[in-house]
């Protein structure tokens, strides 16, 4: 009541000049709308000079065509200083893209013509930017001269690329080499592979139909998922260390051959390990022993550890990658314990998360983003952007990670991998034979790294159909792991 | 060859705006008369120079002569509106002329380059408006009760908002339609916007005690209500900031201000918690990418348009505005942006500005209660508009759904646009000739 008597007070007494009120307020408020008006301009300012390069470098932006009709479309080149994929114009002003190491690099840089895939994919906005001089753009756009685009720096040696395609030989399969303490993509082969030098349409009818079922137009490294086999046992062993306390007193005696619940396990090449710890059974990836430590873990928490590890979840990488996946959970039967432990029964993994994972471990616990961009140049040289290493997510504790180290060390010295000992740059890692059907066949797994105590390559490699991992994958990895310690 | 041409052409747009806009400032400091006139007649022929270069390279790339016709009506178009107008609002306000000219310009251009047919018929809309305009100084002139029908426009306007959410057709989520016939449709809400701007004018010049402020604020509270329930956020938006800036000029009272934003923003959390469309907005805004294939496209594309653009854009017609959805209407901002450049962009947004500032000017300058409130009102509603739609395409807010003042595509718009210019004008006049002489007469007569 009292407001409402002095408001009319105020009324009476401003009537006298009510001329001009109400024009204090009308400046106070469209001070308020210009700034906020103003402020459009000033963001949309931002949006272009700072946000929208990141922005438009999206799949859903149909633009590029466009782009090429104005930009000479940037090169890619390795982190030797090669040239991995160019664009070249004749004198008609037709341009072609070329890739002058062919197939090698095919996976990862991916094609330019059938729908762009891998970096020609995820790189393809930033290549058809162009950060030379303004002045210099605008009198070429004035004259009809395309402008150079800006070139793409890999993370990817060629050296390395080369050494993994042979050490593949002529199996299928997959070899990813990274640096565990940046998450720089060293290598990454898939095979069988393809050339996507001058795709025509006949060659691409071939891939497609892929009557051979070869599946070449696949990239292994990040779409194939296979069963782990005992390169799972890292993860195995992880879980028993966690849920057991005095896991070093573990013991197990392994005849070659046991039986969990109905579930009939055994050791690969039929042979007894007798009287085990953790470490021997590791080193020996003694199957029954590991059956036997699966039978004691809570599935609940296995579950989560996986999903900690990134199993079931969308890898953050810039192309396209399947899930790997781990489906035991709280609810499932006893009798799915003693494979999942081995790395048989259902579970899925991407050659390039068991490398992330072993990098993990090389890293102590921490895994970095993996990534294939080192920095993208302008024309002239000078440098647009450069990728700074970031951490991808802590997997495991410091510990952890030196005690998994301890026993892949093992693996090589007196276990497993026994063709990598006596290197001068003592890996460490863990082989695979993992059965993919009833014919008992395996495919070869190595996943590793060196040196032991200070790593600075991880690399993990899939023969498809090879024999055991020891046999066949652990050389696999000898030969990249030679040729990087040869150049560095 | 054409490539080159529309290189160029790019460039030469560019600095065209660039100075025409500078105009659009630096006019507002001549106080010599004959310098004034320079400015606003240099002004015209950066208009003249962007329309000619705009169809000219529009007619190259698309060789339909239905384009040298348009063109050649619009030439007309303007030609009789600034000799017509010249007559009919004596001393009229030569700059916000000038702004409704060169967006409704652009506007043309823009909608030639999208779809010939869509011009023709913006043209059709825009060419009635201007006639019917005629008639707003007349009607502002002599139509002293204008100021007295206060519950006259409350009703109607209400009325029409509720028939509409009634018996109206559902556009782009909204329902705000109402179908004439088969193929013509208005938006009602853009015309009831200025029968609102008068109604809390004429309402809120007489409200003298605080029961009154609540009983109008109430009536005011209701199309509001109405606009959210047929989903039309940006409409509703607009009305609640008209009002409650009305009702700060007409009290003087900042706590009214604050206390009615207040409760507009708890208003806002409650409808962002009731209903889904509110938060699937906000939902887009924050992250356009995560819901690029639904919610997230539409803002994805205007982003992506106005970034590949970059400041100097693709050229006209070099830009790809079919993956824009709306283009023509809510989109046509990030269309423009795309294809002319950023920096012709910016230009609209101060030619924006400038209007607005102008708008301002002319309701500081009346005197009569009514007039003055009417006038900010409804530059309160021209820039809200502008605010919402432009923040909403470039990401800066959440998309609300409202159309660009003179440059969208639509016939509801365009008109009620155009008539809000000319009754702001139409109050220049008025007061220029003044008129404050005759109401004082007619006052005594008018007031118990």
């Amino acid at each position: 009541m009292k407001k409402n008597l002095s408001q009319k007070g105020e009324n009476k007494a401003s009537v006298p000049q009510k001329k001009n009120s109400g024009n204090r307020e009308i400046v106070v408020l469209t001070y308020l709308m210009t700034i906020l008006l103003l402020s459009l301009a000033v963001y949309f300012g931002y949006y272009l000079t700072v946000r929208s390069s990141l922005v438009i470098n999206s799949t859903y932006n149909k633009r590029s065509e466009l782009l090429e009709n104005k930009i000479l479309r940037g090169s890619i080149y390795s982190s030797d200083g090669e040239v991995l994929a160019r664009t070249v114009s004749d004198e008609m002003g037709t341009s072609k893209r070329e890739y002058p190491f062919g197939s090698l690099f095919v996976h990862v840089l991916g094609r330019y013509t059938h729908g762009k895939t891998g970096l020609e994919l995820s790189e393809n906005f930033n290549m058809l930017r162009s950060n030379i001089n303004p002045v210099v753009k605008i009198a070429n756009e004035l004259q009809g001269k395309k402008n150079p685009g800006d070139n793409i720096f890999t993370t990817l040696d060629t050296r390395l690329q080369k050494a993994a395609a042979e050490a593949l030989g002529s199996y299928r399969g997959a070899v990813v080499a990274m640096e565990p303490d940046t998450g720089k993509i060293l290598a990454m082969v898939s095979k069988p592979d393809y050339d996507p030098d001058g795709l025509d349409a006949e060659t691409w009818d071939l891939l497609t139909a892929d009557e051979q079922g070869e599946a070449r137009l696949l990239n292994r490294a990040t779409q194939g998922v296979y069963p782990p086999g005992s390169t799972f046992k890292i993860l195995t062993a992880l879980e028993y260390m966690r849920e057991h306390k005095n896991y070093k007193k573990y013991q197990y005696d392994c005849t070659g051959n046991d039986v969990f619940g109905e579930v009939k396990i055994k050791c690969y090449g039929d042979s007894s390990h007798g009287l085990v710890d953790l470490k021997t059974s590791f080193l020996k990836s003694c199957n029954t022993s590991f059956a036997n430590i699966g039978m004691t873990l809570d599935k609940g928490k296995f579950r989560e550890l996986c999903d900690s590890f990134l199993f079931n979840t969308e890898l953050l990488l810039p192309f396209s990658c399947s899930q790997s996946s781990f489906v035991l959970d709280k609810a499932s039967k006893e009798e799915e314990l003693p494979q999942t432990a081995i790395g048989q029964g259902k579970t899925g993994i991407t050659p390039m998360h068991n490398a992330m994972i072993t990098a993990a471990i090389a890293n102590g616990g921490i895994l970095m983003k993996p990534y294939f961009v080192d920095r993208r140049e302008n024309a002239y040289g000078e440098t647009i952007s450069k990728t700074v290493p970031s951490e991808y997510a802590t997997l495991m504790t410091k510990k952890e990670a030196l005690q998994l180290t301890d026993y892949m060390k093992a693996v090589v010295e007196s276990g497993t991998a026994s063709s990598l000992k006596g290197t001068d740059y003592q890996a460490a890692g863990k082989t695979g034979s993992a059965e993919f059907d009833s014919s008992g066949k395996t495919h070869a797994w190595f996943v590793g790294f060196a040196p032991a105590d200070n790593p600075e390559i991880a690399v993990s490699v899939i023969l498809e159909e090879a024999g055991s991992g020891g046999t066949y994958a652990v050389p696999a990895a000898k030969k990249v792991l030679d040729e990087y310690f040869k150049n560095n | 060859m054409l490539n080159l041409l529309v290189e160029i052409s790019k460039y030469i747009l560019i600095i065209n705006i660039l100075l025409y806009t500078l105009y659009g400032f630096l006019i507002f400091g001549y106080k010599n008369k004959k310098k004034q006139n320079r400015g606003f007649l240099k002004q015209r022929a950066f208009i003249i120079t962007i329309h000619f270069i705009g169809y000219f390279i529009l007619f190259l790339q698309q060789k339909d002569f239905m384009l040298i016709f348009l063109y050649l009506g619009e030439v007309i178009l303007f030609i009789v509106t600034i000799i017509s107008y010249q007559f009919v609002y004596r001393n009229l306000s030569r700059l916000i002329l000038n702004h409704m000219l060169m967006l409704l310009m652009i506007s043309f251009v823009m909608l030639a380059r999208l779809s010939v047919s869509l011009a023709f018929k913006q043209f059709c809309f825009a060419a009635s408006a201007l006639i019917i305009s005629l008639v707003i100084p007349f009607f502002i002139e002599h139509f002293h009760q204008l100021e007295n029908l206060g519950w006259l426009y409350c009703f109607l306007g209400i009325g029409l908002l509720v028939f509409v959410a009634v018996f109206g057709d559902e556009k782009y989520g909204a329902k705000n339609w109402i179908s004439v016939g088969n193929f013509f449709s208005i938006q009602p809400s853009e015309f009831v916007k200025i029968l609102y701007a008068f109604g809390a004018a004429a309402l809120l010049s007489r409200a003298e005690r605080f029961k009154d402020i609540i009983k109008i604020s109430i009536f005011a509270a209701v199309p509001v209500l109405v606009l959210v329930l047929s989903k039309d956020l940006g409409s509703a938006l607009i009305y609640f900031v008209m009002y409650i800036c009305m009702l700060y000029i007409a009290t003087g009272k900042f706590a009214y201000f604050g206390l009615s934003l207040g409760m507009g923003c708890i208003a806002s959390c409650v409808a962002y918690r009731l209903f889904s469309h509110v938060r699937v907005r906000v939902l887009a805004w924050r992250d356009p990418f995560a819901y690029i294939d639904n919610q997230g496209y539409q803002i994805a594309q205007s982003l992506f348009a106005i970034g590949t653009g970059g400041w100097f854009g693709m050229g006209l017609s070099g830009g790809l505005p079919g993956s824009i959805p709306v283009r023509e209407s809510d989109f046509i901002f990030s269309v423009i942006a795309e294809e002319l450049g950023g920096f012709f962009a910016v230009c609209l947004i101060f030619i924006y500005i400038s209007a607005f500032i102008m708008f301002i000017n002319i309701s500081l300058k009346m005197k009569k209660s009514f007039y003055k409130l009417t006038a900010f009102g409804l530059s309160v509603q021209f820039f809200a508009q502008i605010f919402l739609n432009i923040g909403g395409v470039i990401k800066f807010i959440p998309s609300t759904g409202v159309t660009l003042p003179l440059l969208s595509y639509g016939g509801s718009s365009v008109v009620s646009t155009i008539i809000l210019f000319n009754i702001i004008q139409g109050m220049y006049v008025l007061d220029q000739i003044g008129v404050d002489a005759v109401e004082e007469k007619s006052k005594p007569k008018g007031r118990k």
